[in-house]
């Protein structure tokens, strides 16, 4: 099984509310300064997004659920931070700073934060080039896993895994997941928009028009051809 | 990484607006956070970026069908040149609704959204439930936000489960010859370029 975060299909969350926290210029204070904080500890150049999220993945599961968004991401974001060694738990635990961290430097500046954010963060790589052609019928693996840290952070959601479907865009190489949220490289390899058809992930009672597109890194896919 | 059964998280306080107060105090005492910094950054995604950004580029596509055609084909360099570019929307791939197909982005592993083009995601874009049933039931989800579709349409749900960000296309109302970008942009909400809503009838 995967972890508490892969949410596709699970039964019993109850009804979408189209209303629920609309506008952003609306949320609380503590939300937005939450949101801010989160980006801007990026500019610290500890960490990666794939890192970051899968810090949040790994809050426990009743926490996981009973949080709000933005308590998933604060607590993410400590637990992050006293991993990577920019904080300590002690200074956690008594809001007393013991100085001056050495990579302050690196701290988003109101001047200048506005620019970098607009500048992007691009994950395309040059690498290898993509095996699967458009069109390619191809199988996930399955079960979903990170194959080379057990209980690692991967993106094959669990209700696609062992599916078959079609490779439908080539997205060129992007950085990979499963690799760089644990700090052992980006090695990016190709990514591929794979359509299912929801009868193939869902059984008789989806919509027999109906599909579901996911974007797939090459070895979370075979060829069945 | 933090490992399973280690949470330094639960040493701050439990209430979440004085955690958060107290992980910006401790950290603005190490020199690792600018209050001002946090300020600059709230007023980038609340008053600056927003779904506005994503209208303006479908009415154009609506109404320049050059300006369509690079949308489809390439569309980076031209946003980059529009400064409709950044933090999580380097990669952009627009869906097109049509007779036949209506699309609908979820983010069934986090909240991956175009943030760019759309601003941050609304509450209900990060519900537990809509992570869970758009891609099983999305007709259902779809009742839900009042919208029913012509008998036969397909529905096509994308899931971002990487770097790559989806917009939804709406279809262009009927009654809209003639009208200006501007006045397109104003029909096309932020619920139809994630495709749990329709743009708007003119006059609606």
């Amino acid at each position: 099984m995967s972890r508490i975060h892969d949410m596709g299909g699970r039964l019993g969350t109850g009804a979408v509310d189209p209303q629920d926290g609309y506008d952003f210029a609306e949320a609380k204070d503590w939300h937005k300064r939450a949101l801010a904080l989160n980006v801007a500890c990026g500019f610290l150049g500890q960490w990666n997004i794939d890192a970051s999220r899968h810090a949040r993945e790994l809050l426990d599961p009743q926490e996981y659920m009973a949080f709000s968004y933005y308590e998933k991401w604060m607590g993410g974001l400590a637990d992050l931070m006293v991993d990577r060694g920019v904080v300590t738990a002690g200074e956690l635990a008594s809001g007393q700073a013991a100085g001056v961290s050495p990579v302050a430097e690196r701290a988003a500046k109101p001047e200048t934060v506005e620019a970098v954010l607009m500048n992007g963060s691009p994950y395309t790589r040059d690498g290898d080039a993509p095996k699967l052609a458009v069109g390619t019928k191809v199988k996930t693996r399955r079960i979903t896993r990170n194959v080379t840290v057990p209980g690692g952070h991967t993106r094959l959601p669990a209700y696609a895994a062992g599916a078959v479907g079609e490779v439908v865009l080539q997205h060129g190489a992007h950085v990979f997941p499963d690799s760089n949220a644990h700090f052992k490289g980006e090695a990016a390899e190709p990514l591929y928009a794979v359509r299912f058809t929801a009868q193939e992930l869902w059984g008789e009672e989806a919509d027999p028009r109906d599909e579901v597109v996911l974007d797939l890194w090459q070895s979370y896919l075979e060829s069945e051809q | 990484m933090p490992h399973d059964h280690d949470h330094p998280h639960s040493h701050l306080p439990s209430d979440p607006a004085l955690r958060v107060k107290a992980l910006e105090t401790l950290l603005t005492d190490k020199g690792l956070v600018d209050p001002a910094a946090l300020d600059a950054i709230i007023d980038l995604y609340q008053n600056k970026i927003g779904p506005q950004n994503g209208a303006k580029v479908v009415a154009k596509m609506w109404s320049d069908a050059d300006f369509h055609k690079r949308m489809i084909d390439d569309p980076m360099p031209t946003l980059q040149e529009m400064g409709l570019y950044g933090r999580q929307g380097e990669h952009m791939v627009f869906v097109e609704n049509t007779d036949d197909v209506h699309n609908m982005v979820v983010c069934t592993l986090c909240s991956c959204y175009p943030w760019p083009l759309l601003g941050i995601p609304p509450g209900w874009y990060k519900s537990d439930a809509y992570r869970a049933r758009a891609v099983r039931e999305p007709r259902v989800v779809l009742a839900e936000f009042g919208v029913t579709l012509p008998e036969g349409k397909k529905v096509r749900v994308w899931d971002s489960t990487a770097e790559v960000r989806y917009l939804v296309v709406p279809q262009r109302p009927s009654g809209t010859d003639g009208m200006s970008e501007e006045e397109l942009a104003a029909l096309v909400t932020r619920d139809s370029m994630i495709g749990t809503g329709l743009a708007q009838e003119p006059g609606a």
